[in-house]
C-alpha cells in the first residue's frame, strides 16, 4: 500500500463520511443507517455545547474521579535504571503512569461511557446495550445504567465470561443483564455481533453503547473525543510537572479506546514518539495473537474498515489473547489510519512479556495493573533502559488487574 | 439492458402472479449437495435464487442462516467456489435470475474489479450485500451497475419518506423489502403494515418490490405475496437443510428433496396469490 501523504495536521479526521484516509466509514444494515445518522445529528449537537460539556466535567470531577493523576513511577524507573547500568549504558527515562486505573470503575471506560450516556438520555432513549471484552466496559456501562436509570443488556462472550467472572458479578450487582454469547470463540468480536442484532431488532427505544474507538461512524469520532480527557490532561500534568513534552508514549492497543485517548491531543507534537501495543498473544508466526496491524490486512467489520485478522477468503479469524480486552480481530479505524500515515508505531508484545511487567509492576510499584495496560509496561520495559536518564515515557494504565487475579493465577499454577 | 431480474419479472407480471425468490446458502452442508439444492430450486417452483455468500462475522443474520454459514465455512466453501457453483448451474439453466447474498468483506477482500468480471463470467445478475448502505455506494453498486450487475437494495420499516429516494437511487432489479426490524428467521410483522410498507415504497419507484424477512409457510407466502411482486424465503429453506443433518452433520436424508418438497408448498402459496393493486 501507499504511504499517503504527510497531512498538515494529524487531529483532523474523519471527513464527513466517518473516513480517515481509506478506514472507518458506515458499513451497516439499511436498518441502522437511520439510527445512525440520527447519533450524528445528535452528536454533532452537543459535541461543542456548553451545557452538555459542563454536565460531563461535573461527573467526571465529582463522580469519575477525574483529573486522573499523572504518577511518577520511581519504583519501575529506578528499576530499569538498574537493568540499564547492568548493560553497562547507565541509562534509563523517567517513567510516568497515567492512572485511569484509580477512575470510578477501575479503568478509562467510564469517560466514554458518562460521555455516551448523557447522549442517550438527550436522544430520549429507553433502554442501554453494549458489548463487552474483558468486562470493564460493561461494568462501566452498567454502572451509568444504573446511575441515569437506564435498563442495561451486555453482551459478553461465553469465554471471557468464565475468565472475567469478578466483573459479570458486578455487572450483575448493578442490575445489568450479561448475556452470553456462545457463537465464534465467544469473545468481544461475537459479543459485538449479538449487540448489533440485538440493535437492528430494537431500534425505536435502545441505545448501543459501543465501548471502543471503533464500530460505524460516527462511533470512532465521539468514543476518541470523550477518551481524549487522558491525553489533554497528561499533556497538562507533563508540562506542569516537568516543564516539558514527554519524548515516548504508549498505550495498549485492542479496539483502541485507551490509546486513542492517549495518543490524540499529542499528534501533531512531532517530537513525542507515540507507540501502541498489539497483544502478540503467543506470537505473530501463528494465529493466536490479535495483532490485525503488525500481521493482518485492511478488511470491512462492525461497521468500519480497518486493518484485521483474516484468511484469504476474507473470513474473519478469531484471535489470542491472555488479556480479554485486547482479544479482538480488529482495531478502531484511526489507528489503522496512524498506522499507515507512520504517525504511530504500532508494535506486538508476547502473553509472556506481559505477565512478567504484571508481576514486576505490583513488586515495584506497589500497582496491580489491568493485564491490558501491563502490555504497554512491557513494552517501557523493553525500551526504557536504551533510552537516556533525562528522558521521559508516558505508559497508559488503563485499568486496575483485581479483574485479572483469576487468570494471572492460572497462568502461575497457582490456586486461589 | 434488461437483465435476466428484469425479463423474469416482466413474465410474471404478465403471468399475473408474484415471484416466489429463494434464498438458500451456498456450500451448506457440502459444494456437491449445495449444487444438488440450487439446481432443483427453478423445478421446485422458484423463480428467482438468492445465492447465499457464507460470512464468519454475520450481523444481520438470526441463528439458523448464522449455523448455515458456519456449516458451509467448515464443508471448505470459499467466495471462489460460490462463483463456481452458479457457473455450474448457470450450464444448465440459462434463465433463472441469480443474486448473490452477502456481506462485503469475502468481496472486498477477492477485489472488486475481479469479482465483478467473475461474477459476470459466472452468470449472476444480481448482488445484496447487507452492509453497504446507499453512503458506501461507490464501493461496489456503482461499479457493479458500471459492469451490468443489478445492485438490490434492501429498504427497512427504519427507511423513511425523506430517505427511500436515496435508498432507490442506485437499486436496480428489485426492491428487497425487509418486512420488519431485526434478524433473519424472526416472527413474521403484521401483513397490513407490511402491505401499507410495499404500496408506500411502490409510490416512490417503479421497481418490482419483493417482500423478506419472517416468510416460512405457503399461506404466509401468499398473503404476502397478495400486495408485492415478490416473496422472499430463506430461514425456512436453511432449517429443511438443518432438519435433515444429523448431529456430526452427516444427512439423514436427501437435502435437495426436503427443500424441493418445501419449495413445491411456497410455489403454490404465491400462485395463488394476486398480484397487487398497485399493477
Amino acid at each position: 500500500m501507499n504511504k499517503p501523504a504527510t497531512p498538515n495536521s494529524f487531529r483532523t479526521g474523519p471527513d464527513e463520511q466517518g473516513m480517515f484516509g481509506i478506514f472507518g466509514g458506515r458499513f451497516v444494515a439499511e436498518t441502522l443507517m437511520p439510527l445512525i445518522l440520527d447519533l450524528e445529528r445528535h452528536w454533532n449537537e452537543v459535541k461543542n455545547d456548553p451545557e452538555f460539556r459542563a454536565e460531563l466535567t461535573g461527573l467526571s470531577t465529582h463522580y469519575a474521579g477525574r483529573p486522573s493523576k499523572l504518577y511518577f513511577a520511581e519504583g519501575l524507573t529506578r528499576h530499569l535504571r538498574e537493568v540499564s547500568s547492568a548493560k553497562g549504558l547507565g541509562g534509563g527515562a523517567k517513567v510516568y503512569f497515567k492512572r485511569e486505573d484509580l477512575n470510578h470503575t477501575g479503568s478509562h471506560k467510564i469517560n466514554n461511557c458518562l460521555g455516551q450516556i448523557l447522549l442517550a438520555k438527550r436522544m430520549g432513549k429507553k433502554r442501554i446495550i453494549a458489548e463487552t471484552g474483558a468486562g470493564q466496559h460493561g461494568v462501566a456501562s452498567a454502572t451509568v445504567a444504573a446511575r441515569f436509570g437506564f435498563p442495561c443488556v451486555v453482551y459478553m462472550g461465553a469465554t471471557d465470561v468464565a475468565r472475567q467472572s469478578p466483573n459479570v458479578f458486578r455487572m450483575k450487582l448493578l442490575g445489568a443483564e450479561v448475556r452470553p454469547v456462545t457463537a465464534g470463540h465467544g469473545t468481544l468480536k461475537d459479543a459485538m455481533n449479538e449487540a448489533l442484532r440485538d440493535w437492528v431488532t430494537n431500534v425505536e427505544d435502545t441505545y448501543y453503547l459501543i465501548g471502543t474507538a471503533a464500530g460505524p461512524h460516527p462511533y470512532p469520532e465521539l468514543v476518541r473525543d470523550f477518551q481524549s480527557v487522558i491525553g489533554s490532561e497528561a499533556r497538562a500534568q507533563i508540562l506542569e510537572q516537568e516543564g516539558r513534552l514527554p519524548d515516548t508514549i504508549i498505550a495498549a492497543v485492542g479496539g483502541g479506546s485507551n490509546a486513542i485517548g492517549l495518543f490524540h491531543p499529542f499528534l501533531d507534537d512531532k517530537e513525542v514518539r507515540i507507540i501502541g501495543i498489539e497483544a502478540g498473544g503467543r506470537g505473530l508466526d501463528g494465529i493466536e495473537h490479535c495483532a490485525s496491524m503488525n500481521a493482518g490486512a485492511p478488511g470491512v467489520l462492525h461497521g468500519n474498515r480497518t486493518y484485521l485478522l483474516q484468511n484469504a477468503d476474507g473470513q474473519i479469524m478469531d484471535g489470542h489473547s491472555i488479556s480479554a480486552g485486547l482479544d479482538y480481530p480488529g482495531v478502531g479505524p484511526e489507528h489503522s489510519w496512524l498506522r499507515d500515515s507512520g504517525r504511530v508505531e504500532y508494535v506486538p508484545v508476547l502473553d509472556d512479556e506481559a505477565l512478567e511487567a504484571f508481576k514486576l509492576t505490583t513488586r515495584v510499584e506497589g500497582i496491580i495493573p489491568a493485564l491490558e495496560s501491563a502490555h504497554a509496561i512491557a513494552h517501557a520495559v523493553k525500551i526504557v533502559p536504551d533510552m537516556d536518564k533525562d528522558q521521559i515515557v508516558i505508559v497508559n494504565l488503563s485499568g486496575r488487574g483485581d479483574k485479572d487475579v483469576h487468570t494471572v493465577a492460572s497462568m502461575l499454577g497457582m490456586e486461589i | 439492458m434488461a437483465t435476466r431480474i428484469d425479463r423474469r419479472m416482466a413474465k410474471l407480471r404478465n403471468e399475473g402472479r408474484p415471484a416466489l425468490v429463494t434464498y438458500f446458502m451456498g456450500g451448506d452442508p457440502d459444494y456437491e449437495t449445495s449444487l444438488s439444492i440450487m439446481k432443483a430450486l427453478p423445478t421446485a417452483g422458484a423463480d428467482i435464487i438468492e445465492l447465499g455468500m457464507p460470512f464468519s462475522d454475520p450481523m444481520a443474520d438470526g441463528p439458523a442462516i448464522q449455523a448455515a454459514g458456519l456449516r458451509a465455512l467448515k464443508g471448505g466453501q470459499t467466495l471462489v467456489k460460490t462463483l463456481k457453483m452458479a457457473a455450474e448451474f448457470r450450464a444448465g439453466d440459462n434463465e433463472t435470475p441469480i443474486v448473490l447474498m452477502g456481506y462485503y468483506n469475502p468481496i472486498y477482500i477477492y477485489g472488486v474489479d475481479r469479482f465483478l468480471r467473475d461474477a459476470l463470467a459466472s452468470g449472476i445478475d444480481g448482488l445484496i450485500v447487507v452492509d453497504l448502505p446507499p453512503e458506501m455506494d461507490e464501493e461496489l453498486c456503482i461499479p457493479a451497475l458500471k459492469a451490468g450487475i443489478n445492485f438490490i437494495r434492501l429498504a427497512t420499516p427504519t427507511t423513511d419518506d425523506k430517505r427511500l429516494p436515496k435508498v432507490l437511487q442506485n437499486t436496480s432489479g428489485f426492491v428487497y423489502y425487509v418486512s420488519m426490524t431485526g434478524i433473519t428467521g424472526s416472527a413474521l410483522a403484521d401483513t397490513g403494515k407490511v402491505a401499507a410498507a410495499v404500496k408506500r415504497i411502490k409510490g416512490h419507484t417503479d421497481l418490482p418490490v419483493c417482500v423478506g424477512f419472517g416468510v416460512k409457510t405457503a399461506e404466509q407466502a401468499r398473503v404476502i405475496g397478495a400486495n408485492a411482486d415478490g416473496v422472499v424465503v430463506g430461514t425456512a429453506i436453511v432449517n429443511a437443510v438443518a432438519n435433515v443433518l444429523g448431529p456430526k452433520g452427516e444427512k439423514t436424508a436427501d437435502p435437495a428433496e426436503a427443500v424441493a418438497t418445501l419449495v413445491s408448498g411456497l410455489a403454490q402459496g404465491v400462485r395463488s396469490a394476486r398480484l397487487a393493486a398497485a399493477e
